[in-house]
């Protein structure tokens, strides 16, 4: 069932997402980090198994840490427990994240986000 | 001039999750289109209506009922909910003597086919602590009161095995249709958090 809209009966508490005015992420990159997890895992790169021992481990730690000045992110962990994984497996270092992230910030105002082609990173 | 840290934290998620996106995406391990639908999918597809219909479903249908209690997976999918977090649910029914309520203590496990992503409260680390030591009283802050003949099960959700409570069917319904039913039922009551009121007249 993929139709957006809800039979007239199913309006109310049982509607679906975003029409009822429920917004399932609260900034566009929880769907973006959430939709990178849930992609990996549908074209095989881990078992949804790993992922969620890797995000109770990111949750856990978050909690013994309880960081009184921060509140509770449960993306936050999400992201954490896929960087994490990513970088167990070998597949991205969190460093090659880092640097990527540094060349984003670095990039001017307006440049399109897609990284399609190259700079000098310029240590 | 200071040299630039690069730790974690002087990132916001959002640029680190850019980057890994952007990285992911380059090396072909993500196709930009199937993150785009995965999400759109989630965020305005799939939801508690999901699962309110298989409860309208099984209480108009005592064999569809059946199936649903031997096996939820497929008796969901018979109605076109299947997909990922969804590959072994089992339905859980409320009786006037069982009350069952679902919490995932490590993450947030949840029927994703059936109900959407979990709600915020579900995966709070006080909701996830607290409705194991004291589940009456978290269920009596969520505004349901049970009577004490009733005993409470709690159970622990996890990656291999999702929880769906079929609440009871509430009096007075007896003229409605299924789809009228659907529409009663909330995706607070299919966590077993609250009842399925009847419709107020």
């Amino acid at each position: 069932m993929t139709a957006p809209a809800a039979p007239p009966a199913l309006q109310g508490a049982s509607a679906p997402p975003r029409s009822n005015g429920e917004l399932v992420f609260a900034e566009p990159w929880e769907g973006r980090a959430f939709g990178l997890a849930l992609a990996l895992h549908e074209a095989g790169t881990f078992t949804w198994k790993e992922f969620s021992t890797e995000l109770a481990g990111s949750i856990a730690r978050w909690e013994r840490a309880h960081p009184a000045d921060e509140e509770y992110s449960y993306y936050r962990c999400w992201l954490e427990a896929l960087e994490s994984l990513l970088e167990d497996r070998g597949i991205v270092d969190r460093a090659v994240t880092l640097d990527r992230a540094v060349h984003l910030r670095e990039r001017p105002a307006g440049h399109d986000h897609r990284h399609d082609h190259h700079h000098d990173h310029g240590g | 001039m200071a040299i630039q840290t690069r730790t974690e934290e002087s990132f916001t998620p959002a640029m680190r999750t850019e980057a890994l996106e952007d990285i992911l995406t380059e090396r072909g391990l993500v196709d930009p289109k199937v993150l785009a639908g995965l999400i759109k999918n989630f965020e305005e597809n799939v939801g508690p209506m999901n699962g309110a219909r298989v409860v309208a479903r099984a209480w108009v249908d005592p064999e569809f009922r059946a199936r649903l209690l031997a096996d939820a997976t497929a008796a969901s999918a018979e109605l076109g909910y299947k997909g990922a977090q969804g590959e072994c649910i089992v339905a859980l029914e409320n009786t006037d003597r069982v009350h069952h309520v679902v919490v995932c203590t490590l993450c947030s496990c949840y029927p994703w086919p059936l109900l959407g992503l979990p709600p915020g409260w579900y995966k709070d680390p006080a909701y996830r602590a607290r409705v194991v030591r004291e589940p009456r009283t978290v269920l009596a802050e969520f505004g349901l009161t049970l009577g004490a003949g009733v005993e409470v099960r709690v159970w622990d959700s996890t990656a291999e095995v999702r929880y769906l409570v079929l609440p009871q069917r509430p009096a007075g319904t007896e003229g409605l249709t299924e789809e009228e039913l659907a529409a009663l039922v909330t995706r607070d009551a299919m966590v077993g958090i609250a009842s399925v009121a009847a419709p107020r007249r």
